[in-house]
């Protein structure tokens, strides 16, 4: 597994195989209550990395931390651009980690800007790249060529965004009134227009049908090989995961239980126990499963 | 030390009123999540009741003074929570479930009509009432013959004051009542599926916050003797950095709010100046918003994400 | 109309329960109004005494009781009769005598309110055709022929005339067609419509409206009244646009606007009456130092979620209020300041008939015959001037970044902050420009009115500006200027009834919110568009293929 990178304190140079994101002792406490409780892991890019876990893991928890929602009790959050740029995730101010260290993300609970336009979402998604054209709104005010021409950019990357995840039809509708799948996808092409590194997805695939999720799937993997980002996923469908991850990290009660492969999460036995159960029944929580074998089903 | 016992007393007396207004304030906020805006004006027409019955059971003939409070009381508190009823059936229950700002600018909206409301039928004078409960306790005195006096009418605001408090901390607790209105507080939709009469409960929680501040008004009257049309939106928002003070929500912390307003009052006023005792308690509302926005005895909030 | 009434014919009426809920509602009346009604108290030389009205409380219980009566008779199917019944009582009460002038004006607004609902259980266009009786009743000319022509008469006129077209227009859509009964969503999808229409009607109404803004001085109907009246819409519709920034734009609900108004008035007539400074370098000084208390104010209290910050900024309105009634040497406490000078025409000349400053004067600059009424048409132009200009930067600055991440804010901060935008610069950035726009309107109304004091910047102040913004519709420009007009220009007409006017004001707050709580014109536009989308969902052809060039014509006008 990966615990040889995870103990290293000095981080190597930066190449093909050093990790885009190092989560060394995380720890998260609310009062008494320990959400997140000394997990370590990378993630690396051009690589999906789910995070998987039952409900109330602490998976969100490590999210809001690494996107500077909580600030974390105790740990260190290294994040290493491909151009050897190092952000600590954990010592910056939360709009600080999408701005600076290029860290995007959706939520678990759709937070779309409900009344404007899909368009106007993505603008704001490349908010200071167009503040900083704009003069700080004085050149913008002024309308000044070389504002007009970086609003052209944001259009066209806005444009592309769209088409990718299939909402270029519905470019002025209203976002609140999309379907429920467009507005996942709505969420996923906002954060890529941040222009991000790391991809941080919270249940991306909540709520969608068998079909909506394969295109999730395609469209993830299109990221991760296209834009060469790494992709941090937080799912609880597992063929997305299965399908999808290079690397899958489970969490359970705030720790990290296990970490590798697809493949070697899945046969293993601590993981099995706690939260696969069963190999058919693979996404019932345990309980759910004891009970169904109790019934005799 | 004797001035600073008698700044005491009359802080403590000036707590209990603000402390009074503050639970209306903390009912509201806690179980329908708004700044009632026009509760200083319902604390404001259960002054003008109070005076008005004065005047009546003058006319009429009682003179006894504890009957005189008693009916005063009575009345005042019947009369307002009319009001507060009224206030909540026109004014908020169509907007409960509008957008955030809608039901705060009809609360602007109210207290505005009632502020003029009143102020067209009764007059824009000040109305002033001879006192109606004199004397009082000397408790000690200084060598310059300064005297510490605690009066009776301090004594019946204090005693009151804290016989309500109890009362209603047992309706809170204790009754049917109570439990529908901690339940409507957590989440209104699932205490309406479970059978609470929703509407009801929130009615009611307007009707008892009416009936305090009713109280306050009262004691308002006796204390100072004189009230106007415009004595709600000051007290109004004293008592409200009270409520936030305390803990928005928490019933106990709206009444020490107001105790450590009328204390930060009546200090200000004895040992600083008396024109900016405003601005210092408006100045403790924004520094305890921005250093502990959950109050003293509120829970703290964590961004939900 | 007539199917409505016959298919409840036959339908008994639930009298017990209908005149139980009739009694309730009198009896709350009655509580509410014995002891603030029934009693009033009375100065007298020994002291306070007290009279009874009891006429009054039992008028008041009625006038409930009829009125609580003809509603459920409505809601019973029998919109028809009590529509006719109200609009008699409507009629008989306008010339009958009640005990008081006050339960005359509930009566008739009960009975106005009553057949308007009857109306809309009939259908809409009978709604409508009432309403627009109504309205070309009150406002036309037929009760002041003798006076001159003014303005006022004009506009009264004509809008009565609009009325009555529409009236007979709807009138007889009502009684050919047999629409059906409004409901309440019916009727704020209807009012929905108008916003957009009136949305995409300011593209022209606008700079008509804006040239019509322009001449008006000149006009034969404009006199110093008219042109005063101006100036106060216009100050208002200014202070209205500036707090919409923060209010409409970035959903910070600011309860102390008037604040920055009194920095910004503060500032001009000490910096005039002190450094005897004129007004073209006080005027951004003014601002300046508006948008730094702002930016004081705010940096602190910007973070605090919705109704904490509606409530610091309330107080804070307070504090400077109390700050310039007490410092007495600074300001002149509750006397206020006195004597500010007026404003010159540019620095260049002078309004007065004999300049004492040492420049020329105006008229003779010029070549005029003198005219006070000079000055007041360059504080028109002036108030016109700034007004645009917030106007100017508002339509400007939702395009831009800025903007956009005023309105993403309001709409949802936290997912704001995982975009990169700084929050608080974000909010602060609004907050210092909606005051900066505030000491503008403060320090012209220092000029114009050549005194000020603390009594001028009330909390109450503070709510108009709110109301006009709210009332409109938050973000509305269009919707500021209805708004204004009505929240400020009605109670104008209204002078006789002065003492009612804020009683009105706070009721109109309350209903204007329970009938529509969005706003009058609540509309958004997108701030940009991608090429060839109306809005509908159907995908046009060749958008695919579009490809990048399509972009330079994909900025919304």
């Amino acid at each position: 597994m990966t615990d040889a990178i995870m103990t290293t304190a000095a981080l190597p140079l930066p190449n093909a195989t050093t990790p885009l994101l190092a989560v060394e002792h995380l720890t998260m406490r609310f009062g008494g209550l320990v959400a997140v409780n000394d997990v370590s892991f990378a993630a690396a890019n051009r690589q999906i990395t789910a995070v998987i876990g039952p409900n109330g893991a602490g998976k969100t928890t490590l999210f809001n931390c690494l996107t500077g929602f909580y600030s974390p009790t105790i740990g260190r959050l290294t994040l290493r651009h491909p151009d050897g740029k190092t952000f600590l995730l954990e010592q910056m101010p939360g709009y600080r980690i999408s701005q600076k260290a290029s860290v995007a993300r959706t939520f678990q609970n759709i937070r779309l800007f409900g009344g404007m336009s899909v368009l106007e979402n993505l603008m704001v998604a490349q908010h200071n790249k167009l503040q900083n054209a704009s003069g700080f709104t004085i050149a913008g005010l002024l309308g000044l060529p070389s504002y007009r021409k970086a609003e052209q950019q944001a259009v066209d990357l806005a444009r592309y965004w769209l088409s990718r995840v299939r909402l270029l039809d519905y470019a002025d509708w209203q976002a609140g009134n999309l379907p429920y799948g467009a507005q996942r996808r709505l969420e996923i092409a906002r954060a890529m227009c941040t222009e991000p590194v790391l991809l941080c997805l919270d249940e991306p695939a909540a709520g969608l049908n068998p079909r909506e999720s394969g295109e999730l799937a395609d469209l993830l993997t299109f990221i991760r090989d296209e834009h060469g980002i790494g992709v941090l996923l937080i799912e609880h469908d597992m063929s997305v995961v299965m399908s999808i991850s290079d690397h899958v990290v489970v969490l359970d009660y705030g720790r990290k239980i296990a970490d590798g492969t697809p493949h070697e999460v899945k046969n293993d036995p601590a993981v099995i126990r706690a939260y696969l159960g069963e190999e058919e029944d693979e996404e019932l929580p345990p309980e759910v499963a004891k009970d169904l074998e109790g019934k005799g089903v | 030390m004797e001035y600073f016992l008698q700044q005491l007393i009359n802080g403590l007396t000036l707590g209990a009123i603000y402390g009074l207004i503050a639970i209306g304030y903390t009912m509201v906020y806690g179980i329908i999540g708004m700044i009632n805006f026009a509760h200083g004006e319902i604390y404001m027409i259960g002054a003008f009741i109070a005076v008005i019955t004065f005047l009546v059971l003058g006319t009429v003939g009682i003179t006894w003074v504890p009957l005189m409070l008693l009916v005063v009381l009575i009345m005042a508190m019947l009369f307002t929570a009319v009001y507060g009823w009224t206030i909540e059936r026109i004014a908020y229950r169509p907007l409960r479930n509008s957008p955030r700002l809608a039901p705060l600018i009809s609360a602007i909206g109210m207290s505005i009509f009632l502020q003029n409301y009143v102020q067209l039928l009764q007059g824009a004078r000040v109305k002033p009432l001879p006192p109606v409960v004199p004397g009082g306790f000397s408790l000690m005195e200084r060598a310059d013959g300064f005297v510490v006096q605690i009066s009776y009418l301090q004594l019946t605001i204090i005693l009151l004051t804290v016989a309500l408090m109890y009362g209603f901390t047992q309706i809170i607790q204790r009754t049917e009542l109570g439990r529908a209105q901690r339940a409507c507080e957590q989440d209104k939709t699932m205490a309406g599926l479970l059978g609470v009469n929703v509407d009801r409960t929130i009615s009611l929680t307007f009707v008892m916050g009416a009936a305090l501040a009713a109280v306050a008004g009262v004691m308002v009257t006796l204390y100072y003797g004189v009230i106007d049309f415009y004595i709600g939106f000051l007290a109004g928002v004293k008592a409200f950095t009270a409520a936030v003070l305390g803990g928005i929500g928490s019933l106990p912390g709206a009444m020490l709010g107001g105790l450590f307003i009328g204390l930060i009052e009546a200090f200000w006023s004895a040992y600083f100046t008396i024109e900016y005792k405003d601005v210092a308690t408006f100045s403790i509302l924004v520094l305890v918003l921005i250093f502990r926005p959950s109050g003293l005895l509120g829970r703290p909030e964590i961004e939900k994400v | 109309m007539t199917a409505i009434s016959e298919s409840a014919a036959g339908r008994a009426l639930p009298w017990p329960s209908m005149l139980r809920e009739s009694g309730l509602a009198a009896f709350v009346a009655l509580l509410l109004t014995v002891p603030l009604v029934g009693f009033r108290t009375v100065d007298r030389p020994t002291g306070l005494g007290i009279s009874t009205r009891f006429d009054e409380v039992l008028a008041a219980a009625a006038l409930v009781f009829i009125g609580r009566l003809g509603l459920c008779l409505v809601n019973e199917g029998r919109a028809l009769l009590v529509m006719v019944l109200s609009i008699l009582a409507l009629a008989v009460s306008a010339f009958v005598g009640f005990p008081t002038e006050a339960l005359k004006v509930i009566a008739m607004g009960g009975a106005f309110v009553i057949s308007l609902r009857a109306a809309m259980k009939i259908n809409g266009d009978a709604a409508i055709t009432l309403a627009a009786v109504y309205v070309a009743l009150f406002l036309g000319p037929w009760l002041q022929l003798g006076g001159g022509v003014t303005l006022w008469l004009v506009a009264k006129s004509v809008i009565a005339a609009a009325a009555l077209a529409v009236a007979v227009w709807r009138g007889l859509h009502a009684w050919r067609k047999h629409g059906a009964p409004v409901s309440l969503a019916d009727r704020d999808k209807a009012m929905d419509r108008i916003a957009v229409k009136v949305q995409q009607a300011s593209r022209f109404l606008g700079p008509v409206g804006i040239a019509f803004a322009l001449i008006f001085p000149f006009l034969p109907i404009a006199d110093r009244v008219s042109i005063d009246i101006g100036i106060l819409l216009l100050t208002y519709i200014m202070l209205g646009w500036g707090l919409n920034i923060v209010v409409g734009l970035a959903g910070l609900l600011d309860l102390g606007y008037v604040a920055f108004y009194a920095v910004g008035a503060y500032s001009y007539a000490l910096l005039a009456t002190y450094f005897g400074w004129g007004f073209w370098i006080c005027l951004p000084l003014a601002g300046v130092l508006a948008a730094l208390s702002g930016v004081l104010l705010g940096f602190p209290v910007l973070r605090l979620r919705g109704d904490y910050f509606a409530i610091v900024t309330l107080g804070f309105g307070e504090i400077i209020r109390v700050i310039l009634i007490n410092w007495y040497q600074f300001t002149g406490g509750p006397n206020g300041i006195s004597g500010i000078p007026r404003p010159s025409f540019f620095g260049l000349a002078e309004f007065n008939r004999n300049p004492t400053g040492g420049l020329p004067s105006f008229h003779e600059m010029f070549g005029l015959e003198f005219s006070s009424l000079h000055r007041i048409i360059f504080l028109y132009y002036l108030i016109l001037a700034l007004a645009l200009v917030v106007n100017l930067f508002t339509l400007r600055v939702r395009k831009l970044p800025m903007g956009r991440a005023w309105e993403a804010l309001r709409e949802d901060d936290i997912a704001c902050s995982s975009l990169g935008i700084n929050r608080t610069n974000m909010k602060l950035g609004a907050f210092a420009i909606a005051a900066m726009f505030g000491g503008f309107a403060g320090s012209f109304f220092a000029t114009r009115q050549g005194f000020i004091s603390p009594e001028s910047f009330t909390f109450i102040e503070s709510a108009i500006i709110l109301a006009i913004v709210v009332l409109g519709g938050m973000g509305s420009q269009v919707g500021v200027v209805v708004a204004t007009f009505i929240v400020i220009g009605l109670p104008e007409m209204f002078r006789e009834l002065e003492q009612y006017r804020m009683v009105a004001f706070g009721m109109g707050m309350v209903l204007i919110m329970l009938w529509r709580p969005r706003g009058l014109l609540a509309h958004r536009d997108p701030t940009i568009r991608l090429q060839g989308y109306g809005g509908g969902g159907t995908p046009a052809a060749g958008t695919a293929a579009a490809g990048g060039e399509a972009i330079a014509g994909g900025r919304a006008k």
